[in-house]
């Protein structure tokens, strides 16, 4: 643990297992800016293993800067810069030499759904393929099992063969979160995952990752504030780039925080 | 209440002026393409017959057919295009795939634009220079088809470019989340995805190609040559220097003869781009996304 912004420590879920063991993700003075431009400054923080972490804050606060510096994408994005460290597993993600390798290992939901133009089948099948496997048993059970907990087996199971990027916004989202857990990520990063999605869609969803935490860590960067009352265990408040608080999900909605800048947005007087 | 004021009236009537003086530029566009199209049919068409396309020119190239000069355009484009498409393609891949956005890469995107800018008689004396003298390839086919190749390359760079960025970049980051190297994502999304238009890039390179006399003429075509090309060592006809011989180079050429060339290159221009346009409206129906 280090000293630093509300390092508050997890304390018992209502709806999971206790975390213990050492955090998944150690953020210290990470810091991002896109050609000079500050994006996230100065946040330390820990993710713990199993838990769902919700990021919440207003447009331009630095909860998808963070997303990207977790999978190293500042790799693919020209002026990106990042300070500071990020360890995953004790790691430093800056020491991967094989970024690839660490990127399969973490499961990305972007807010706007990308089916990718392959049929639904080889959309779920890209990961596996990439790890290797090559049995059409085993793929089947992959794409039959990843579309089952991603909710959209039903839907799709007549039509495997029909593209990905044909299906309706709310199916392209359940297909890219079933790609995600084809990777069988240790992380699951989702970024806003329900705003192409229907609200009764986002409650199966939900539902789902509720039932992932036992398997992997969940990292929500979410605008709804009561998606993140729902779903995270812990929540961190970010504004314009500035970790300002991060606590227990019902500390901060009970009123129990440090800023009164977090209560203020909760309850929707600004952002 | 719903009557129209002066004002209304008076865009209504500027509206209308605007629509028929661009309908009428649209019209003087089309004008001299039907007069070219219609003059060559009218006069060449008499000239057109298997006799003419299947044997080779006669009695000092005023009578006969153009055989040679249909078989050396032929090999002039295949060959071009076996240099030109494989290094454009590349080229293209790495400029939008991986390169960075630097002062380097700009420079090289500049340096492409302008290479499309320079006139084909300088690409002649380049080629010329380069492949017939340096390279002692002579005047032949290859060195005919490498000039060629040069000066299309920026089509096919061009056309392979704007295919690749048509597709949206989320499939590429998609892909790169799942720990996708970049050569996977391109193997197996983005290059799927855009082949149909880099094909394109590459008939209109050889509409373009099959057209051009200036390149050629020092560098691989000849006037006449009684037998067809055995190599790309060979010296050719082509159908380009060809129309060029016999319209200015000679004399007591029938017209009608003339006229016959002209039609047969212009045919085959007109048949790429119309393969072109067929094959896009096809992929167009296959749309993805």
């Amino acid at each position: 643990m280090v000293d630093g912004v509300g390092l508050a420590q997890p304390r018992p879920s209502s709806f999971g297992p206790l975390y213990d063991g050492p955090p998944i993700i150690e953020v210290r003075d990470l810091g991002i800016s896109y050609g000079g431009k500050p994006a996230l400054r100065d946040a330390s923080f820990d993710i713990y293993r199993h838990e769902i972490f919700g990021i919440i804050g207003p447009a331009n606060s630095g909860k998808t800067s963070f997303l990207r510096a977790l999978n190293r994408m500042d790799d693919f994005t020209t002026g990106m810069e990042v300070r500071g460290s990020i360890h995953i597993n004790g790691k430093d993600v800056n020491d991967w030499r094989n970024l690839y390798a660490l990127r399969s290992r973490i499961g990305v939901v972007l807010p706007l759904p990308v089916g990718l133009p392959l049929s639904v089948y080889d959309n779920v099948a890209f990961s596996p393929r990439l790890r290797g496997i090559r049995k059409k048993a085993q793929l089947d059970e992959v794409v039959e099992r990843c579309l089952t907990r991603a909710a959209l087996w039903d839907e799709v199971k007549d039509r495997l063969g029909s593209l990905g990027s044909l299906l309706s916004g709310g199916q392209q989202q359940r297909l890219t979160i079933a790609r995600a857990l084809s990777q069988e990520p240790e992380l699951l990063l989702l970024d806003e995952f329900s705003i192409a999605v229907d609200p009764v869609t986002t409650m199966r969803i939900e539902d789902v990752l509720k039932d992932l935490r036992s398997e992997l860590t969940i990292v929500l960067v979410t605008n709804l504030v009561q998606q993140a009352r729902r779903l995270a265990d812990r929540t961190a408040f970010f504004l314009t780039g500035e970790l300002v608080e991060i606590g227990a999900t019902e500390d901060l909605f009970e009123g129990n925080v440090k800023d009164e800048r977090t209560t203020g947005y909760i309850e929707g007087r600004y952002g | 209440m719903f009557t129209a004021t002066a004002l209304n009236r008076r865009s209504y009537r500027r509206q209308s002026v605007a629509k028929a003086v661009f309908c009428l530029m649209t019209v003087a566009l089309v004008i001299p393409v039907l007069l070219i199209l219609g003059t060559l049919v009218v006069k060449g068409a008499p000239a057109i017959s298997w006799e003419f396309l299947f044997t080779a020119p006669t009695n000092n190239m005023t009578a006969g057919g153009i055989f040679p000069a249909l078989v050396g355009t032929i090999w002039l484009v295949v060959v071009a295009l076996l240099a030109s498409v494989p290094i454009g393609v590349a080229a293209a891949l790495y400029l939008s795939e991986y390169a960075p956005d630097n002062l380097l890469t700009r420079a090289i995107n500049l340096a492409i634009v302008n290479l499309a800018g320079v006139p084909s008689i300088v690409h002649a004396l380049f080629g010329f220079g380069a492949f017939v003298l340096f390279f002692r390839f002579n005047a032949s086919i290859l060195a005919a088809s490498l000039t060629l190749a040069v000066m299309t390359l920026p089509v096919v760079i061009v056309a392979t470019r704007e295919s690749l960025q048509a597709v949206p970049h989320a499939f590429r980051e998609a892909c790169w989340n799942m720990g996708a190297t970049r050569w996977q994502t391109i193997r197996k999304v983005v290059l799927p995805n855009s082949i149909s238009g880099i094909l394109t890039g590459v008939i209109l390179e050889v509409s373009r190609t099959s057209g051009e006399t200036a390149p050629i003429m020092f560098t691989g075509a000849a006037m006449f040559v009684p037998f067809l090309p055995q190599s790309v060592f060979d010296q050719t006809m082509a159908l380009s220097y060809h129309l060029y011989n016999v319209s200015t180079q000679l004399t007591d050429v029938p017209e009608e003869l003339t006229y016959g060339v002209a039609l047969v290159l212009i045919a085959i221009v007109l048949l790429m781009n119309a393969v072109s346009i067929g094959f896009r409206i096809y992929l167009r129906g296959l749309k993805k996304w």
